[in-house]
């Protein structure tokens, strides 16, 4: 008999709604998460509080009595319908019927000279750290890359005291009148994406922008910025730059799970390729915080045995994945960011593999066995969006452990 | 004061805010280098979600500890690759 009917990984938008809507639905439900707080990245909390969305579904997850597994990270797969995670003090297995792989997504960091510098950060990881007590307050801030989460990092980098100089944004702005056109089909999208810009006045707003170089000894001092013909350089004590965001689709790809142009491949119950194994959110295609609930939802009720429950909010899900289809064309890296890493530019930072050893491999695979390019303790997870970006690799295959794990793990986990 | 949580970052008392990381520690006791990389060149958090590894320290004698994960603790006893 499995541990739990339900098991969600990830403890995001997507887990939240899978595992509140399993749970109300009557099944034993428990939820995974490596944050040692629910909520994920988007309702990371600050000083311990939620934002009031985040509490209102925690609370859900807490009266439906769905267990909550904390700071532990699933990092096998080791039998049929088990998975192993560890924790700081240890290993478990868990048994489970169904499983809802809610993994979210990270940033799509682009090598660039001085990327590696400490104080470059991404956009969401400088906002991440402020939130767990990095003090920004007086800081001189750039923040550059693409998508809407620069603003909404500005935002929050200026409502605690940063000197933000400038948002630089890759996309041009035809791109992204374009897209606020489509917006326009998104009452709710709009007010949101208006009332951010509004909170920015002052911060300059920069398309067509990015960073050519970071500069600094042994830490950031300036980044240099290119916007046409025109380059200049910025003083300053962070660089928070990200390129949008690629789905965490790695344990997804250990169970098996095919994959879609997007990220995991799900059917319209949002089940995967593998019987009951479902996917959710970011995982399964950037989409943004609307699309991530519906499709947690839905895979919650879909888990629980309720796919008429699912099939109501079918018509909900068509409507937010049409607009992160808009939000990808209006947002999608351009060409002229490949030019940016020299030979001697990092691509591959755990291993310290430079641009000048990876060009000329032919795929992946030769790159990891000639290089160790994406061999290191990311496994990939920074690079590979990059190395995707500049040369059109796909990562092949994932094996176990999906994470860097103890010795005293893998040895009390089966294969 | 209940809400302020004691620990040591290479050797230095350091006080932080209960929930912080211990990355902001590491960060507020001015190192700005968390580790060395495999050549030699310093680095320090990257993309604060625990998916790069960039940020890893030693912990209470554990090495390799994601420091943006793991919240501070009374007593804590932190190593960056100094």
């Amino acid at each position: 008999m499995p541990d739990y009917d339900v098991v969600v990984i990830g403890a995001g938008p997507a887990g939240l709604a899978a595992a509140v809507r399993a749970a109300e639905s009557g099944v034993r439900t428990a939820m995974v998460d490596d944050n040692p707080h629910p909520g994920g990245q988007i309702w990371r909390a600050a000083a311990g509080k939620a934002p009031a969305e985040a509490a209102r579904w925690i609370q859900s997850a807490e009266k439906h009595q769905v267990e909550w597994i904390a700071g532990a990270r699933v990092f096998a797969a080791p039998a049929a319908n088990r998975i192993a995670v560890e924790k700081f003090d240890g290993e478990m297995e868990l048994g489970y019927r169904s499983l809802i792989l809610a993994t979210g997504a990270r940033e799509r960091f682009l090598p660039f000279p001085g990327w590696t510098l400490p104080n470059v950060m991404g956009a969401g990881g400088l906002q991440a750290l402020a939130k767990s007590g990095l003090p920004v307050a007086g800081k001189k801030i750039v923040i550059a890359g693409s998508g809407p989460l620069l603003l909404a990092v500005a935002k929050y980098m200026k409502e605690h005291g940063a000197d933000v100089r400038l948002i630089a944004e890759q996309a041009k702005t035809s791109a992204l009148l374009a897209f606020g056109l489509r917006l326009a089909a998104h009452p709710g999208k709009l007010t949101q994406a208006v009332g951010l810009r509004a909170a920015l006045l002052g911060i300059s707003y920069l398309t067509s922008c990015w960073p050519v170089e970071a500069g600094g000894a042994n830490q950031l001092e300036s980044v240099t910025l290119r916007r046409g013909g025109k380059t200049w350089t910025e003083r300053c004590d962070y660089l928070a730059c990200g390129f949008g965001l690629v789905p965490n689709a790695e344990l997804a790809a250990l169970l098996g799970c095919r994959m879609a142009a997007s990220g995991v491949a799900v059917d319209e119950q949002q089940q995967t390729s593998i019987q009951g194994v479902y996917s959710a959110g970011e995982a399964t295609g950037i989409g943004g915080l609307e699309l991530a609930l519906v499709e947690g939802e839905i895979a919650g009720f879909a888990a629980a045995g309720e796919p008429a429950r699912a099939r109501a909010l079918f018509a909900a899900r068509d409507r937010y994945r049409r607009f992160a289809a808009a939000l990808e064309r209006a947002f999608a890296p351009r060409e002229e960011l490949k030019a940016l890493p020299r030979e001697e530019t990092m691509i591959c930072r755990c291993e310290d593999v430079t641009l000048a050893r990876v060009r000329h491999c032919a795929g992946w695979r030769e790159a990891k066995l000639h290089t160790r390019c994406g061999m290191g303790p990311c496994q990939g997870r920074v690079c590979g969006g990059a190395v995707e970006f500049l040369f059109g690799w796909k990562a092949e295959s994932v094996r176990p452990p999906v994470f860097p794990a103890r010795i005293e793990s893998l040895t009390r986990t089966g294969p | 004061m209940i809400d302020t949580v004691h620990l040591s970052v290479n050797g230095i008392p350091i006080a932080v805010p209960h929930g912080a990381m211990v990355s902001t520690a590491v960060a507020l006791a001015g190192v700005t280098r968390f580790r060395r990389s495999v050549t030699g060149e310093p680095r320090a958090p990257l993309c604060g979600m625990g998916t790069c590894f960039e940020c890893r320290v030693s912990i209470n004698g554990r090495e390799h500890c994601r420091s943006c994960q793991v919240p501070c603790e009374n007593g804590m006893e932190v190593e960056t690759d100094a």
